[in-house]
Order: C-alpha cells, then structure tokens, then sequence
C-alpha cells in the first residue's frame, strides 16, 4: 500500500511539475549588446538560471558598445509590431521607450516582491512610467571614479589625492617624473563621462542637479560651469598629445602597464585591471573624483519588458522575478564589476572597490546624492544630452575656451529641448 | 484565322512581356526609392523623435538645423572633402591613366595593383590608414624609429587638419578605379586622328591638350557623377577613419543625419538634414547631367 501511495505520490509529482513547466512554457526573447567576453560570461547565469525554471531564451545580441545598433534593429522590430520580450537598454531611452505605450506592466510581481523598498529611488525614477514598473535593473555603474596605479604612485611618492588640487599637484608631479599623468581615450562620451566628476566637485550634487538635470540655464552657463570648464582645461594639459580616438580600454591598459598614472573613467574600468591580476589596492586603487566623495553619478542597465501575447508573458514575469532576486543581483555584478540594483544584497563576493561602491551606493541614497549621470543618459533625454557632448568634446579639444563653452551650453542645451 | 490570332498573341506577348518582367522592380524602386524619398521630406515637417509621429511643425526643423553649429561644421567638411576628393582623384586617375597608355611592359601587371584598392571596403581602408596616420604607431613612429625624430605629422589628431587625412584615405581608394574609366576611354580614341595630328607636327602635350582629353568628355562625366555621389554619401570611411573626431572635427553630413535620426531621438531633424542633403545633390548633378546629356552627337 505503501508503495502504492509512493508511486502514486511520485506520479502526481511528476505531473505537477510537468504542468509547472507547461505553465512557465515558452521563452524569452531577449535584445542586448552584451557580447564582450566578460559581459556574456555574465548574462549566461540569467540564462542558466531561467533554464532551471524551464524558460527558453532566444539570444538576440547586436554588438556594438553604447547599444545604438541595438536601438536601431528595436525600432524596426517594434515598427512592424514583433518586439522582443526584453531589451537591454539605459536612462531616458526607457522613458522615450514608454511614452510610446508599447511596454509591459511589472506592478503585480513588484508588490509581490517588494521592489519598491529595495531598487534605490533614484533607479525608480528610470524603471517606472507613469507609477507602474516597466522595466528591471540589472547592475549600478558609477562614474565619478579615478582608477589608478599604485606602484607607479608609490615609486613617484603620490599619496591618493582628497581635493582637487591636490589631484593637480599629483598630475603634476607625475608629468614632472616624464609619465603620462592622465590616461584618455578622446571620444565624445569619454569627455562626457570625466566632465561628470568635474561637475559634481566644482559644484556638489545641488549644482549637478540643478545643471544636468533640471537643466536651468544659469545654472549652465553660471559661473560654477565656467570653472567646470577651465578644470577640464586643466586636465587637458596632462594627456598625453596622442588622445584623441583612444579606445577606453586601451587607456585602462596605460595605466595597467605603469605608463600612465590615473584614468577618469566609471567602474567598468575595473574589470580590466582584475583581468589583468591585478589587485585593487595592492596594484591598483580605486577612489571617487577628488571633491566628489559621498556622491555617486550613476547609470544603471535595465531590462525593459515590451507588451507581448498571453503565451509569452508567464515567461516575460519569470525573467523579471529572475533578474531582481538578490543571488542573481550578486553572481551577475561580480562577474560585469558593477553593483547591485538593490540594496539588500550582501556584499561578501564582492572585491574591496565593489564594497566600497556598495557602501557608498547606499549612503548616496540614503543622503539623496545618488545622482543620474549626465554621460550616460541618466540626467537628461538623448537629445540633450548629445547637446552637451558636442560642448565638452568642442572645449576638451581646444575649439572653445571656458567661457564661451559654458555660452555655448546654454544655447546648445535650449536648441535640444 | 487562327493562326492569325495566334501570331497576334505572339506579337502582343512579345509586347507585353518586357513590360511585365520590369513591373516589379518598377513598383518597388517607386515604393523603395521615391516612396521613401518623399514620406522622408514627410517626416522633416513632423515632430517625429525615437519613431516617427505625425504632428506638423512646419519649418521648425529646418530652423532647428541650421542653427546647430555641428551642422554648419558638416556642410563645411564636405564642401573640402568632396571638392579635393573629386579633383585629386580626377587628376591622379588621369595621370596615372595617360602614363599606362604609353604601352609600356607589364601594363597588364600594374593595372589590377592600381585598381585592387577599390576592391576593399571603406570600412577596410578607414581602419588601415588609422593605423597608418596614427602618430603613436604608424609613420611617424617608423620615421622616428629611424632615426628621423624631427618629423612630424599628426593632421588625423589635429581639429584643423583631420578632414584631409579622410581625403588621402578615399583618393587611395578611388583614384585607381577613375584611372581605369580614363584608361578605357583613352583606349576608345580614333588612333586615325591622333596619326593625323602627329602628321601635323603637334607636339605630345598639344595632342593631349587639344585632342585627347576633350575627347575624354563621357569619362569624364563618368568618374564626376560616380565620385560626386561617393563623397555625399561617404559615411563609413569617417566612422572607420576618425569617428567624426577629434571632436566633432569631421562629421560629414551623413554622419550627422544618421547619428541625428539614430542615437539622439531627433528622427525630424534627421530627415531634414537628409532633405538638404538630397536638394544639394540634385542642385549639383541635375544642371551638369542635364548640360552633358543634351548635347547633341
């Protein structure tokens, strides 16, 4: 009898989870650009672990770095009405996105999971249209961050710079000593990116909010953004004459090999020293653009859900219940050196720099200082912020001088609106 | 009777038949081509911005256009590049051209080399001479490596200079194709006339000033329309090369308008650049086809 009721018992289990799988059946069509060996690496647990759930996943990767590729093929998917079921994507583009009414609404398995407590209130701001959940938070990158290398710092006697001007004399010193003070890829973005640090430390998070992201125009072409300006003058003088057009990881590699001494870049840097083994502290430090401590410029890569069928959207809530679940938040950004989106994740398998990101991430949000970056399209929409790259590209190569670049702004960033 | 129908059937098909088999790439170059032409004049009077929307805004985009300085930039850059472009390619093509005509040994030989630059795609050419011009690598450093420390040459970082290195680029790619359209209209001139001239006493320059080189009118109208379009168009040559940099340095209005209507959500702009970038065509080709094409025999 027993054996029977076993039997039985092991049958009825049997098609319980064969009609759970029937359930969960389908798969996710995901679009993304994430094809670089670290960044795969790092999406292949989101698939492994939907695999156990039984979902499918129908790769769909269109490389090239910023996803404009990608953003091209989405229009022509969502234009003849077939969108995928997640897009990776970044800042306003989201918002763009949901003001055209074609995405998904999350709220039912947000309440259930309690997003709203978690996913700081900054990132919020970019995951929900309207009041309702569009999209889920992947990682946090931030980019006031100066990477450096320590050795060559030691032999030079450097100690890590606190304000600015000691970050000056440290350049300084190194240019004196016949190094590459700065590391610097010269693309539009990559200026952007540094000007985001040297906003936020001529100004604080009041001026950078008021600037980036109220876009007042005193504010842009006050006197704060003019000393933005001449600071970026400033570090013009230490790259190297050869800048201009550099890839960011190939300037990460002249600090790697001791030929430059800092870089201004956000935290995906990271993943370039530990791949070179080197250690974050011991090789390598990492500290937040002097001036800038306690505020974090972030930007944050989500998955956006588009409006699917019936059939589809079991799977589609699978995923985002996959993507928020802390194990996933802590295997994920170890793997792609960012932080978690959510704040209840325990920071034991990160390095030092992401633990210290992680506290600082927290403290941001608690102090309200966690602020959308500018370079990354999480101050302003794409339009505006693309006004702005032609202003501090214009200035960092010399065609501007301090006081015309912050004119220029005003008009550049008015035009756009 | 019937075989009389029958043979006005044939006769009729025979008709008909060329018009059916163009049918379709009729209808789709009108769909693909002019359709699309005209919604995208369309659209650069909408207030389209990630997708296109249908609200008018009349001439706000135009307005929009001309007052961004990347624009003004643009216009300028291809103003240099395609005017250099077109003349040095022009001028190498025909040297080069005039010189292999000379019957020379190995013509067979020289021939492909000059013209396998063609064979490559911009994208191919614009990476290589990166590296090429590229001081911290290509010929300066060689130069310098050396011995030779004083040279210098880095146009392709210099704001003022970089639109000339795309230049240099897209000569070494074309100049060898033009070469070959002048190649083969040199081969098509009357040799009756050039023995006659020679019995005249002219001299080599007066043949090739007087003779030659006005016959070659339809080469030239040839290598004006195809390189005129390549300069328009060229976009994958300055992605590869420079990236629209140093700066904004070299964004030409292609650049501009996919980047407008692509990365920065502003498809009305976008299309309005395009709009003027299509009447600058048509201002420069339609006048000088016309002009060409009329000339009676």
């Amino acid at each position: 009898m027993r054996g029977y009721l076993g039997k039985t018992l092991t049958i009825a289990a049997m098609l319980a989870m064969s009609a759970g799988i029937a359930r969960a059946d389908g798969s996710v069509e995901v679009l993304h650009w994430w094809t670089s060996g670290g960044e795969a690496a790092a999406l292949n647990v989101l698939k492994q672990d939907l695999q156990k759930e039984g979902i499918g996943w129908k790769d769909m990767p269109v490389a090239g770095g910023g996803g404009e590729q990608a953003m091209t093929v989405l229009r022509a998917r969502v234009t003849a009405g077939d969108p995928p079921t997640a897009v990776q994507m970044l800042g306003y583009d989201i918002q763009d996105w949901a003001k055209q009414g074609v995405l998904a609404n999350l709220d039912d398995i947000a309440a259930k999971d309690g997003w709203d407590k978690v996913v700081p209130a900054a990132l919020q701001k970019f995951s929900k249209y309207d009041g309702h959940w569009i999209a889920v938070p992947v990682d946090v990158h931030s980019t006031n961050w100066v990477w450096a290398n320590k050795k060559l710092l030691d032999s030079l006697g450097i100690a890590q710079p606190k304000t600015w001007d000691d970050f000056v004399a440290a350049l300084q010193k190194v240019k004196d000593a016949g190094k590459i003070p700065l590391a610097m890829g010269g693309q539009p973005w990559q200026e952007a990116t540094m000007f985001d640090g040297v906003v936020l430390s001529v100004g604080g998070p009041d001026f950078y909010k008021k600037a980036f992201i109220d876009l007042d125009p005193a504010a842009l072409g006050g006197p704060q953004m003019v000393e933005a300006f001449k600071r970026m003058d400033q570090l013009k003088g230490f790259v190297d004459p050869n800048f201009s057009g550099r890839d960011w990881n190939l300037a990460t590699a002249m600090v790697i090999k001791g030929d430059a001494a800092f870089q201004m870049m956000g935290d995906w840097a990271k993943g370039e020293f530990l791949r070179a083994n080197m250690k974050p502290g011991v090789d390598f430090m990492c500290f937040r653009t002097p001036g800038t401590d306690g505020d974090v410029t972030f930007n944050s890569d989500q998955f956006v859900m588009f409006k699917v069928g019936k059939d589809q959207q079991a799977a589609q809530n699978a995923m985002a219940e996959a993507v928020m679940s802390p194990s996933f938040q802590s295997s994920f950004n170890v793997v792609k050196g960012s932080v978690p989106a959510r704040t209840d994740v325990p920071d034991t398998a990160f390095d030092d720099c992401g633990k210290m990101a992680m506290a600082q991430l927290k403290q941001a949000n608690d102090k309200g200082t966690l602020l959308g970056s500018m370079a990354h399209g999480h101050a302003n929409p794409a339009a505006v912020k693309n006004a702005i790259y032609d202003v501090v590209t214009a200035n960092f190569n010399g065609d501007y001088d301090a006081e015309r670049a912050a004119k220029e702004l005003v008009k550049a960033v008015a035009l756009a609106q | 009777m019937a075989r009389e129908t029958a043979l006005d059937l044939r006769t009729r098909l025979q008709e008909w038949i060329p018009k059916l088999v163009l049918a379709p790439s009729v209808a789709v170059m009108l769909v693909f081509v002019y359709g699309f032409i005209l919604f995208t004049a369309f659209l650069s009077f909408t207030d389209s911005k990630i997708l296109p929307s249908y609200g008018l805004v009349g001439w706000h985009n135009y307005w929009r256009l001309f007052q961004l300085p990347t624009w003004s930039l643009a216009i300028e850059n291809l103003a240099i590049f395609a005017a250099l472009y077109i003349v040095i390619c022009s001028v190498i093509g025909l040297t080069l051209a005039i010189l292999l005509d000379q019957k020379i040994r190995g013509e067979g030989m020289l021939r492909p080399i000059y013209l396998y630059p063609m064979a490559l795609s911009f994208i191919v050419t614009g990476t290589a001479w990166k590296w090429l011009l590229d001081p911290g690598i290509g010929i300066e450093h060689t130069l310098h490596l050396w011995g030779w420390t004083s040279f210098h040459f880095a146009w392709i970082k210099e704001s003022d200079f970089a639109i000339y290195t795309v230049v240099i680029a897209a000569v070494w790619q074309t100049s060898g194709f033009v070469m070959a359209m002048f190649l083969a209209g040199l081969r098509g001139i009357d040799n009756e006339i050039l023995k006659a001239a020679q019995m005249d006493g002219a001299s080599n320059w007066n043949l090739y000033r007087r003779i030659i080189i006005p016959q070659l009118r339809p080469a030239f109208l040839s290598a004006f329309v195809i390189l005129a379009h390549l300069a328009v168009k060229s976009y994958d040559l300055v992605v590869a090369l420079t990236g629209g940099g140093p700066g904004r340095a070299t964004e030409l209005p292609a650049t501009f308008m996919y980047s407008y209507t692509f990365t920065r959500n502003e498809m009305g702009v976008g299309a309005a650049s395009a709009v003027i970038m299509l009447m600058t065509i048509a201002a420069i080709m339609v006048p000088y086809l016309y002009a060409e094409l009329k000339e009676p025999k």
